[in-house]
């Protein structure tokens, strides 16, 4: 049973997303998903553990060995992705039984488990396989489910905002695609470890280097790094709020993981780096996000946008992190993986407990908000505090390590911008709390949110403050998943 | 109970009763209670952490609590040495008497949201006392940093758009000076020295050469924004927009001393004196103490309201305690750490007066103060022996701290020193003696539409009791020196 985890992993959302279907009737649909979702948790914790004592885990699909059938793969690093992914995924859904009780009509709610389940196996799958095509499989059936559940959202312009990211997220998978059939071609293989052992020999044939280039472009549309960022602010403001807290907290978070495991495990860190200045222009880019995503991001006045470009802000330092192009800058990248997961998905879910109560997001509905729902506002605060940086927090933990790899380089210039990069989020943070304390609030007055709300949302803003206090976990996985990824192959 | 004990139960005890103050915010009386023993008791233990101190030897080594790692190399520990419980007994102390007086003008006053105003009192003391006993500079920043969170409400108490505005400017400044040069000096220090504990001697010595040192000293001086030089002293006018006991504890002892007393900590234990003394244009950081001195006294001497020009008067003394860290010699730093105390008690006095004329007589401004001295005898009595203290005339506290400043100058020669300290003292005279001769000489030009006397009794207890404080330091100044020679490593 035990070594079956990697392939159950995927299995179980897989498998329960039909059988939510059949059972029809939306109390009994979550739960099934609950118990589903918090499965897998279990899983993804097993997993954390079993390659933290044996190494990497590898497990062939069907008994098939790896060049010929499918390989899962689990290594520290998608371990941690893992675990991040279906912890993120199990709180959501916890929640979703009373968030989406006015966004969805009853009848659409069974559907909307299935999607949901659907995503959640997509993304675990991308994280555990070892196959690159499989890879491709997987995004598609994350993605597809996505677009259905962006639709969901009560707001008509949903339908239009999903439409917009299908058009892109195509895009972004044929370029995968793309990518992957020229490897195929070039190497005959599609499995990672294969290709990581060819591919350096390989390095300045043009084939190659399409290949990587068409994968590099693809994989960045799919996370939305700046300028390939304009489908996310719409998508996220219109789907459903659970649906936001959900992608916002996992689907980047994977994205960046295939990044990482594209450009460090298959290619290799050196990979064109005469021809193509990766780097750099991981880093230019990184910076420009930043700033460009955080000053949208201060005139927003729906709030489920103003997070969204905050969104393509963060994504920016994780893509500095790589760009910094040390273990320590990784490790930067990736502790911000699991810091922002914890901060957006408080966030979020704080925004669909005020979406509950009002209808929407918008930021006069967050007048005297202080007083009317005062512990949502309280956790948008910590994670508003976590986002800025603030000691104490996760979000310190993250900055901490990305300063520290900018000093290790002595790239001044860089230090300054991340720090100018925080102030401009204390300016929309402080936006909001300033309106929610310090402006009355108007009209009937309304009370705190439900508690089957309220309380995976406060575990989410507490484990903000938790993990910023006592780092080990998120500090060892990350570290060593680093060390892993410079020393060599996956 | 051990004192080592009572150092971690200083933080304790002042979060149970913020807890304890929200949980009774329905009873009023039971609420003060609560504000009242705690600040008791906080007193209390500082006194044990004190003692220990004061004993020397073992015991007072000992006074080290590692409470939790959070990187490798960055914990979050208390200590206690004679500088920093200095600082808590002065911050526990006043809460005490601030509390009293608080009772007396919240009530008086009838405010909203009283209970808010507790609690975040409450947390903001734990903050201080956190500040004092930090055992390194990453704790001292979270408490820093809790500090101005916890008296951002304090300050836009009011929530009308003046305390928007105040607390916008009080917040943004204190915010952006420290997570833009306080938190990247703090990161430079620990990439460069390998630690942030705050060491007898400094941490930096042959770990950052030249022009180096000079931008990071800098980068703490204005980082540390709660010291207020110019340019980033804007905060602390602006922040008079709340409530006086919020402006006499907070805006005159515990935050802005927060804010002098790690400036004090960070060149004695990281840069650490003899360091210093070889640090290039060092001086030009004794020119920016010794510019903020003589302008902030010249923007309070054109001050018409009495709260702000008390506030740019913290800016200048807040000064003389930077100036005098920087100047380098023994002498000089006793003179900081004394006028840590003499402005403290005798600052929270004046604040304290003011508020008293404003809930005896609802005057704010300079210029009504015309007669005040016969309906407020001792509130003004306590005001004119406050004002001598700043402009530093015996018998008072001011002139103690001010003798050892000028005796610490004298040791290096350090003719602009000495010429600040003279010019300002001209400029403080200036603008205090103007209002003592005001209330006692002039006679009242309108007469107030309701007659009144003093301020309620609380508050007039607590005005005597700070003013009796600043006549105390004069006499008691010889154990108080002795005692704060061990900051030097001067055994005792």
């Amino acid at each position: 049973m035990l070594s079956h985890l990697p392939i159950l992993q995927v299995i179980v959302p897989l498998l329960a997303a039909p059988a939510c279907l059949l059972l029809d009737r939306a109390r009994a649909a979550w739960l099934f998903a609950c118990m589903a979702s918090f499965i897998s948790v279990v899983i993804s914790g097993l997993l954390v553990f079993q390659v933290h004592q044996f190494g990497v885990l590898s497990y062939s699909l069907g008994g098939w060995d790896a060049p010929w059938g499918i390989e899962y793969r689990i290594d520290l690093l998608s371990a941690y992705v893992l675990l991040i992914v279906s912890g993120i995924g199990a709180l959501m859904i916890l929640a979703a039984d009373t968030a989406i009780r006015i966004e969805i009509p009853s009848e659409r709610q069974p559907l909307f488990y299935v999607l949901y389940l659907l995503c959640l196996a997509g993304l675990l799958g991308i994280v555990a396989t070892g196959d690159i095509f499989n890879v491709f499989v997987f995004l598609e059936i994350s993605s597809l489910a996505t677009y259905a559940l962006i639709a969901q959202g009560r707001d008509r312009r949903a339908l239009w905002a999903a439409y917009q990211y299908l058009i892109v997220g195509t895009i972004g998978a044929t370029f995968i695609l793309i990518g992957i059939g020229f490897l195929y071609s070039l190497t005959g293989t599609l499995n990672m470890q294969d290709l990581a052992n060819r591919l350096p020999a390989l390095e300045s044939s043009a084939t190659a280097f399409t290949a990587f280039a068409f994968l590099m472009v693809g994989v960045c549309l799919k996370l939305a790094l700046f300028p390939l960022h304009l489908w996310l602010p719409n998508a996220y403001a219109y789907a459903p709020s659970i649906v936001t807290a959900f992608l916002a907290a996992t689907a980047t978070k994977v994205a960046v993981y295939l990044l990482i495991r594209f450009h460090f495990s298959v290619f290799g860190v050196g990979f064109a780096a005469s021809v193509l200045p990766l780097h750099s222009i991981f880093l230019v880019l990184g910076l420009v996000g930043v700033f460009v995503a955080s000053l949208v991001a201060i005139q927003q006045p729906n709030v489920k946008r103003l997070f969204a470009y905050s969104s393509v802000a963060q994504i920016g330092y994780m893509i500095i992190g790589i760009g910094i192009g040390t273990v320590t800058g990784l490790q930067a990248t990736l502790l911000h993986l699991f810091n922002h997961a914890l901060m957006k998905g408080a966030l979020f879910l704080a925004l669909a407990a005020i979406v509950f109560r009002f209808g929407s997001a918008d930021i006069r509905h967050f007048a005297g908000l202080g007083q009317r729902m005062p512990w949502t506002m309280a956790i948008i605060v910590i994670g508003g505090l976590s986002l800025i940086g603030v000691p104490g927090t996760v979000g310190f933990i993250s900055k901490w390590y990305l300063i520290l790899a900018a000093f290790e380089r002595d790239w001044w210039p860089l230090i300054i911008a991340v720090l100018l990069g925080s102030l401009l989020a204390v300016i929309y943070i402080w936006r909001l709390i300033e309106v929610a304390y310090f402006r009355e609030g108007e009209g009937e007055s309304r009370g705190e949110a439900p508690l089957s709300l309220l309380i995976p949302t406060a575990i989410l803003a507490l484990a903000n403050i938790y993990f910023g206090i006592d780092t080990r976990l998120p500090v060892y996985l990350s570290d060593s998943a680093a060390q892993m990824l410079f020393g060599g192959g996956p | 109970m051990t004192a080592l004990l009572a150092l971690q139960l200083t933080l304790v005890v002042p979060l149970c009763g913020a807890l304890l103050i929200a949980l009774c915010g329905r009873w009023p009386n039971l609420r003060e209670a609560m504000t009242l023993s705690t600040a008791g008791l906080l007193f209390y233990l500082v006194i044990q952490v004190f003692g220990a101190v004061e004993r020397g030897g073992d015991e007072a080594a000992a006074l080290y609590v590692e409470l939790w790692q959070i990187l490798p190399g960055l914990h979050i520990a208390l200590h206690s040495e004679p500088l920093s419980i200095l600082f808590a007994l002065v911050a526990s102390g006043l809460w005490i008497v601030t509390s009293v007086y608080s009772i007396g003008y919240m009530r008086a006053n009838q405010e909203k949201r009283q209970t808010q105003f507790y609690v975040c009192f409450a947390v903001a003391i734990f903050a201080a006392m956190g500040v004092a006993f930090s055992a390194n500079l990453l704790t001292l920043f979270l408490f820093y940093e809790v500090l101005t969170l916890s008296t951002y409400p304090l300050v836009a108490h009011k929530g009308d758009d003046k305390a928007r505005a105040g607390a916008r400017t009080y917040l943004g400044i204190l915010l952006a000076t420290s997570i833009g040069l306080f938190l990247p000096a703090m990161m430079w220090t620990y990439f460069v020295a390998g630690t942030l504990d705050f060491r007898s001697g400094g941490i930096l010595e042959g770990n950052i050469g030249g022009i180096g040192a000079t931008i990071l000293l800098l980068m703490f001086m204005f980082g540390i924004g709660k010291a207020a030089l110019i340019p980033v002293h804007r905060w602390l006018p602006a922040a008079m927009v709340a409530p006086t006991p919020v402006s006499a504890l907070l805006h005159a002892v515990a935050v802005v001393k927060a804010g002098v007393f790690t400036i004090a900590k960070v060149v004695i234990y990281i840069f650490g004196l003899d360091f210093l003394v070889d640090v290039p244009h060092e001086v030009i950081a004794v020119y920016i103490a010794g510019f903020t001195i003589v302008v902030a006294s010249i923007l309070a001497l054109r001050q018409t309201n009495i709260k702000r020009m008390l506030a740019y008067s913290t800016v200048s003394q807040l000064s003389y305690i930077v100036l005098a860290v920087l100047v380098l010699t023994p002498l000089s730093e006793i003179g900081a750490i004394v006028h840590i105390v003499a402005h403290a008690v005798a600052k929270i006095t004046l604040f304290f007066a003011a508020g008293a004329i404003y809930i005896a007589s609802k005057k704010t401004e300079i210029n009504q103060l015309d007669g005040i001295g016969f309906r407020m005898p001792i509130t003004m009595a306590a005001f004119a022996i406050a004002a001598l203290s700043m402009i530093g005339v015996p018998p008072t506290g001011g002139f103690v701290s001010k003798w050892y400043m000028i005796a610490g100058a004298f040791q290096v020669d350090s003719y602009f020193v000495l010429v600040v300290l003279t010019l300002s003292t001209g400029l403080n005279a200036a603008y205090f003696l103007p209002i003592i001769f005001r209330a006692y000489f002039r006679k009242e030009s309108v007469a107030p539409p309701k007659p009144h006397g003093e301020a309620p009794l609380p508050m007039v207890g607590a005005i005597c009791v700070t003013a009796l404080l600043t006549l105390l330091v004069f006499f008691l100044n010889g154990p108080l020196v002795a005692f704060e020679m061990a900051v030097l490593g001067v055994p005792r």
